[in-house]
C-alpha cells in the first residue's frame, strides 16, 4: 500500500491530523493498532478547556486558546458534512474551590498565566454567594469558583466518529488491527512494517504512549509517561448543569460524568473502589443532589504525559519527513491540530512559535 | 396493548400470585419473577421512551447490562425492571425520557 502520508495511531490526534491533511488534498492512510491499544481517545473526559492551561509555557496557553476559538467552525464543518452532532457547548467553565487554600492556589496560578500573557487572559474568582446565583445547585462546602468564559465541552466519542466518517467518506484509508513493528527510511520516504507493508512519503507518529518506542525508529526521543485517570458516569437526568468543570459535567444526552483523578500506576488502567469513592464524595460536596443518582459505569484511562505536561511537536533531524505529535489534551486541541498543525506537516505553513513544542526542550 | 402475547411462562409456577399496579391497571405476577419478566408475560409491549430520541423501548437483555428496561418502580425513577423482583402492590410506571435530578429516593 502506498500513500503520501502515513499516520500511525487511530485515536483523536491521529484522525485530527489525518483529516486536516486530507482537507489540503493529501492522500493519507491511518494505521490503527486495534482494540488491544490503550485507547486514551475512548476514555477521556471531553473538555474543551482553557483555564489553567500553559502554566509555565505561555505559547501553550496561546495555542490552547487558538484551538478553543477555532472549535465552533471546526465542529460546524464536521457536523454539516456528517450529520453527527458533536454536542459542543462553550458557555465558560468553572473550577470549584472547597477550601481557602485551593482557592488561593488556583487564583495564583491563573494570575501568573495572565501576567505572562500581558494581561490578556480572561478569568474571574466568584465567591459562594454570587456563584450560588449563577449555579444554584452548589453545596455549602463550595467556597467559590474560578470562571473562564472560554471553556467548554464536547462529546469526544461523537467527535471521533465524525472525524473517521468524514475521512473515510472522502477516500481516506484506515488500516485497523495492525500494530506497526518497524519504520525504515526508504528511497521515497518510509517503509512501515505492520501486517501490511506501507510506503509513505511522510510518517506522523500519533500513537500516544506508543510514540516512545516508535520515535526511536526515526530518531525522535519521545519521553511520554502514563497518568491514570478514573471516571464514573451517572444515570441520565433532565439537563440542569450548564457549566462544565474539570471534575463534573453533564453530557449532551443527560448523563453526569465525574472524574479528574491522577495516579502514576504504569500501564495499569483498571479502576479502584477507593478512588471512585473519593471522586464521588467530592462531587457530592460540590453538587449535593448528585448523591441521589445511581452510578452506571466506571472506567479508567491513561493520559499521555510529557515531562512538563505540554505537547511535543517535532520533525526528526535524522529522518526528515518523520514527525511526532503527542499531547495530553487531544480533544481541546483537535481543532488547531486539524486546521493548523496539519498544514505544517503538509509543508504549507508553520504555526508561530512552533519550536517551543519541540522535544529538544527535554535534552539538557 | 396486550393483543398478542409474545412471551409465555415456561412453567406453571407454584409461587404465590401477586398483583402489581402498572400505569392505571392491575397486572398479575408470580413471586420470584422480575418486573420485566412479569410485564412481558402480560403482553406489555413497551416499558420506556428514551431521553435521546423519544422512541419506545422494551426489556432486551434481561440480565442488567443494556439498560433498555428502565422504569419508575415504587416512585423511584430509572430502575432496571429486569433486576427488581416483583412484590405485591408494587407501583410501576413507564419511564418517560430522563429523570429529574431533584427527585430523591
Amino acid at each position: 500500500m502506498e500513500a503520501e502520508v502515513a499516520v500511525v495511531g487511530g485515536g483523536i490526534l491521529g484522525i485530527s491530523i489525518a483529516w486536516g491533511l486530507q482537507r489540503m488534498g493529501r492522500d493519507v492512510v491511518v494505521m490503527d493498532e486495534g482494540d488491544f491499544a490503550l485507547r486514551a481517545s475512548r476514555g477521556n473526559f471531553g473538555l474543551v478547556w482553557v483555564q489553567g492551561k500553559g502554566y509555565g509555557m505561555p505559547d501553550y496557553t496561546r495555542w490552547t486558546r487558538r484551538s478553543a476559538s477555532l472549535w465552533p467552525e471546526f465542529a460546524e464543518e464536521l457536523e454539516d458534512a456528517t450529520g453527527i452532532k458533536l454536542e459542543l457547548s462553550q458557555p465558560g467553565g468553572v473550577e470549584f474551590c472547597l477550601s481557602d487554600k485551593e482557592s488561593e492556589e488556583t487564583v495564583l496560578q491563573l494570575e501568573q498565566i495572565r501576567q505572562t500573557l500581558g494581561g490578556d487572559y480572561p478569568f474571574e474568582l466568584i465567591q459562594h454567594d454570587a456563584l450560588k446565583k449563577m449555579i444554584p445547585e452548589i453545596g455549602p462546602d463550595v467556597i467559590g469558583a474560578t470562571y473562564c468564559p472560554e471553556d467548554g465541552h464536547v462529546n469526544p466519542l461523537y467527535l471521533l466518529r465524525a472525524l473517521f466518517t468524514r475521512f473515510t467518506a472522502n477516500g481516506g484509508r484506515v488500516v485497523n488491527g495492525s500494530r506497526v513493528k518497524q519504520i525504515e527510511k526508504s528511497d521515497h520516504g518510509f517503509r512501515i512494517n505492520s501486517d501490511n507493508e506501507i510506503h509513505a512519503g511522510k510518517v506522523v507518529l500519533c500513537a500516544g504512549l506508543g510514540n516512545r518506542e516508535l520515535g526511536n525508529m526515526v530518531g525522535l526521543r519521545v519521553p511520554v509517561e502514563p497518568s491514570r485517570g478514573q471516571l464514573l458516569i451517572c444515570e441520565r437526568v433532565v439537563p440542569f448543569l450548564k457549566y462544565p468543570s474539570v471534575q463534573i459535567r453533564q453530557v449532551g444526552e443527560g448523563a453526569i460524568q465525574i472524574g479528574d483523578s491522577k495516579e502514576n500506576t504504569g500501564l495499569n488502567d483498571s479502576t479502584t473502589p477507593n478512588m471512585i469513592a473519593r471522586i464521588a464524595r467530592r462531587a457530592a460536596r460540590i453538587y449535593p443532589l448528585l448523591s441521589h443518582l445511581r452510578t452506571i459505569r466506571t472506567w479508567a484511562a491513561l493520559r499521555v504525559m510529557s515531562p512538563d505536561g505540554f505537547p511535543i511537536y517535532q520533525e526528526s533531524d535524522t529522518c526528515p519527513g518523520a514527525f511526532v505529535v503527542t499531547c495530553h489534551s487531544g480533544i481541546t486541541l483537535a481543532a488547531v491540530h486539524a486546521l493548523a498543525l496539519a498544514r505544517w506537516i503538509g509543508g504549507e505553513v508553520q504555526p508561530a512559535n512552533l519550536e517551543s513544542f519541540s522535544g529538544k526542550r527535554f535534552e539538557v | 396493548m396486550a393483543s398478542v402475547l409474545k412471551f409465555k411462562r415456561r412453567f406453571n409456577s407454584d409461587a404465590t400470585q401477586v398483583t402489581l399496579q402498572f400505569e392505571s391497571r392491575s397486572v398479575q405476577a408470580f413471586n420470584g419473577e422480575t418486573v420485566a419478566a412479569a410485564l412481558l408475560a402480560n403482553g406489555i409491549d413497551f416499558t420506556r421512551t428514551t431521553p435521546v430520541s423519544g422512541s419506545a423501548r422494551a426489556p432486551y437483555c434481561m440480565m442488567g447490562t443494556c439498560f433498555e428496561c428502565l422504569m419508575e418502580i415504587d416512585h423511584v425513577p430509572n430502575r432496571q425492571a429486569c433486576m427488581v423482583q416483583v412484590a405485591d402492590g408494587m407501583v410501576i410506571r413507564r419511564m418517560h425520557g430522563a429523570r429529574d435530578v431533584e427527585q430523591g429516593e
